[in-house]
């Protein structure tokens, strides 16, 4: 255990620390446990911003946003007696981890469904909008919704988004683009749609909502594609995002056909407090009680077996707090949430790194009180994810190099994912280039009859899913020289996913030197909470 | 819905019946015709002469399936093939259609929407898994067949035994006499015992599984499907 060093130069902007001969260890996750490990001298930590404050009453800034929306009617002067309305809800993928209760969904799903039947709007369909993501499991839709509008909508009312339905799915037309736009028939065929969107990163919310939520098969594959996610300078900027850029085309010729009254929220960056309060400050400034339950936690992580663990880290919700609340027609709404999002998450970074390093933690969007991280999912954390976490320029230079930190174990769970399973076991010793496996693969397993049952009836990712997974870190590939996992249990699973592997920090580091030369610049992100980085 | 044009053209899938699409399995047909004899006398003796001989069947199933079969249909031996054959409508109304598992019927239909040919393959009797195959809406049933003699039941099966490696060759027989392409198709079971039609497809899933095969299917990273 370390004292305080004041010694550490803490650069003009707060978030950022260049680390000293004496500096303190850093704290980094490794899945569903901590690494605590020396850094480089001269490695360049970026720390996430401060949490803005939360709104002191949520409630009223979602009756404002409703009263005052952008570019639209309020909400109550779209709602006549006898009209048909679908509301249409973010599903668990947000936010991460979950969210303390009361979930924002609840209090707006709250004051909505009161503003509904105040009006004599009775015809009322919830759904959740999980497009191919796995339908949520009941007692997850209770958490998220809350009791009372459990109680008055479940399950005839309230449901998940089947997009295997035949009779559930309607064509709405093309784009331009000659992209396919089918979306949820129930909503397609309401007076109004009612959006309802959580907003962590500035990849949410917006066209995708619609765009994405409730779509097909059919029409995500115009966009989830190798071509375009390469084509995506970054994820987390639409502006300069082909997939984004496609979301919206859709997205529009959907809102041709459909009246969407969007609600978009913004939460801030507070993951953790009250006893895991010290994850959320810069090492250096740890007090010796902070250190003290650090290293309680590292110990009890130490000894519980792995479910435990996860179950353990699962089941602690994020202090999350709403810090603006927007409504109104897509776009300006979209527009003003997005301001939002940056002001919380985008830090200035002075030029680019040479070798980032990045714990890769539980959680993804995608396994949410699922069983584990399979390495599918660490692959697009650090190569989808982690690396697209930057607005204009990368944070790692084209060709650097990334150390990631995380067991990457060959775990899955058989309920959530299982053509994960097929995918990772059959398709990518066969092959792991995207283009090749998207040409050769992808229909076979989206149209395989027990993938697609499992995902209508059962709980299970659709049987495309992990083809995107594997084109979501298809720039991070094509961009980085060489991926190294630090803490790996096993070598086939990195090695399949063309990693390599090192025994401890130090090692990647030196190895990553190797390529980048001695003077390379190293920079660690260090989350979670959430950062992005405005790199000049 | 846009992908109205189904995607497999020379594909089938096999499904077991017992354990896999239906909560029970053969010894629950036998003990409803057992209790269903002419006389309440003879109801009652063949009752309970059933439901002695579990442990025995029981035995032989862990031993082989095939030992099960030949010792179980001896039971049938005497019966009147024009009584088993009506009673089979009343013992799918009573016993089978109760007991389908609940998300059975919705994978045939996804797997029919994919344009597979949906073919039953089980080692019941085939008087007892006409009605079933009909009712599911599956294109052929193979199962076994009680031999008979002057419309009486001789206590045997006629050849080739429906069950274990057996079900592999019929299944590839049938392939071949209708263009299925194997390696794309998909074979659906409860029980270890069937591996070998497991072995013979491209699209192997394990459902409901028994712990053999849950075993077996983790290893072989199987699909794991759970209907119930």
């Amino acid at each position: 255990m370390r004292a305080v060093r004041p010694r550490t130069r803490v650069t003009g902007r707060e978030h950022i620390v260049t680390i000293d001969t004496d500096s303190a260890p850093r704290i980094m996750f490794s899945g569903e446990n901590f690494l605590l490990e020396d850094l480089p001298v001269g490695t360049r930590v970026i720390y996430p911003k401060r949490p803005l404050t939360g709104l002191a009453n949520p409630t009223a800034a979602i009756r404002y946003a409703l009263n005052h929306p952008e570019e639209m009617e309020p909400l109550h002067a779209l709602l006549e007696p006898g009209m048909k309305v679908t509301i249409a809800i973010d599903d668990i993928s947000l936010p991460l981890p979950i969210m303390r209760t009361p979930d924002i969904r609840q209090q707006i799903l709250e004051i909505v469904c009161e503003m509904l039947a105040d009006h004599g709007v009775d015809d009322v369909h919830l759904i959740i909008a999980t497009s191919l993501h796995r339908r949520m499991h009941d007692h997850e839709i209770r958490r998220v919704v809350g009791k009372k509008v459990w109680d008055a909508y479940w399950p005839d009312r309230l449901y998940n988004h089947d997009a295997c339905d035949p009779d559930g799915m309607v064509v709405l037309g093309k784009t331009r683009h000659g992209e396919l736009v089918e979306t949820n028939r129930r909503a397609a065929e309401s007076d109004l749609v009612i959006y309802v969107n959580i907003n962590l990163v500035p990849m949410d919310g917006g066209h995708k909502s619609v765009g994405v939520g409730l779509c097909g098969y059919e029409s995500l594959k115009a966009h989830h594609t190798p071509r375009s996610i390469v084509d995506s300078n970054s994820f987390m900027d639409p502006s300069s995002s082909a997939l984004a850029s496609s979301v919206e085309r859709i997205g529009r010729v959907a809102e041709q056909h459909m009246k969407v009254f969007h609600i978009e929220t913004v939460l801030n960056n507070r993951t953790f407090d009250g006893p895991l309060d010290f994850m959320m400050k810069n090492e250096d400034d740890f007090t010796e009680a902070d250190r003290l339950k650090f290293h309680a936690m590292k110990w009890s992580l130490d000894k519980l077996p792995f479910a435990a663990r996860r179950e353990l880290l699962m089941r602690t919700p994020a202090a999350y707090e709403m810090i603006a609340c927007y409504a109104g027609a897509c776009e300006p709404t979209h527009a003003r949430t997005l301001a939002k999002c940056y002001e919380q998450y985008a830090v200035d970074v002075e030029g680019q790194a040479d070798v980032l390093i990045t714990g890769i933690p539980y959680v993804s969007p995608y396994n949410v009180n699922s069983k584990a991280l399979n390495p599918l999912l660490v692959q697009v954390m650090a190569l989808g994810y982690y690396y697209h976490m930057y607005r204009r320029r990368p944070l790692l230079r084209d060709g650097g190099v990334m150390i990631i930190t995380h067991p990457c174990s060959d775990k899955f769970d058989p309920v959530h994912h299982p053509s994960y399973i097929e995918f990772f076991n059959r398709l990518l010793p066969e092959t792991t280039d995207a283009y090749t496996l998207e040409k050769k693969y992808q229909d076979e397993f989206a149209y395989n009859p027990s993938y697609v049952e499992m995902y209508r009836r059962g709980n299970a990712y659709h049987g495309a899913h992990p083809f995107y997974m594997w084109y979501w870190g298809q720039r991070g590939r094509e961009k980085c020289s060489r991926v190294i996992c630090v803490g790996a249990d096993n070598v086939t699973a990195p090695t399949l996913m063309g990693w390599e592997t090192a025994g401890s920090l130090a090692e990647a580091v030196d190895m990553a030197r190797g390529t980048m030369g001695r003077s390379a610049q190293i920079t660690m992100l260090h989350h979670p909470p959430i950062l992005m980085t405005d790199v000049q | 819905m846009h992908n109205a044009q189904p995607k497999y053209r020379n594909s089938a899938a096999f499904y077991d019946v017992d354990g896999t699409l239906i909560r029970i399995n053969i010894v629950h047909a036998f003990a409803f015709y057992a209790s269903r004899q002419p006389s309440l006398l003879s109801s009652a003796a063949r009752t309970l002469k059933t439901t002695a001989s579990i442990p025995l069947f029981w035995a032989a199933d862990k031993v082989s399936r095939k030992w099960f079969n030949e010792l179980f249909y001896r039971s049938y031996e005497g019966a009147h093939e024009d009584r088993l054959t009506v009673l089979a409508e009343e013992l799918f109304e009573d016993v089978i259609k109760p007991n389908i598992y609940p998300r059975a019927q919705a994978l045939i239909d996804e797997s029919r929407r994919a344009g597979c040919r949906q073919v039953i393959i089980s080692g019941a009797l085939d008087f007892t898994m006409r009605p079933l195959a009909r009712y599911l809406g599956v294109d052929d049933f193979i199962a076994n067949r009680l031999e008979f003699k002057d419309g009486f039941a001789t206590g045997h099966l006629r050849k080739p035994f429906v069950a274990g490696a057996t079900k592999a060759q019929i299944m590839r027989d049938y392939a071949r006499a209708r263009g299925v392409d194997l390696a794309e198709s998909w074979a659906y079971t409860d029980s270890y015992s069937d591996y070998p039609m497991l072995a013979v497809v491209g699209h192997p899933t394990a459902v409901n599984p028994d712990l053999r095969l849950r075993s077996v299917a983790r290893s072989y990273d199987w699909p794991v499907l759970d209907l119930s």
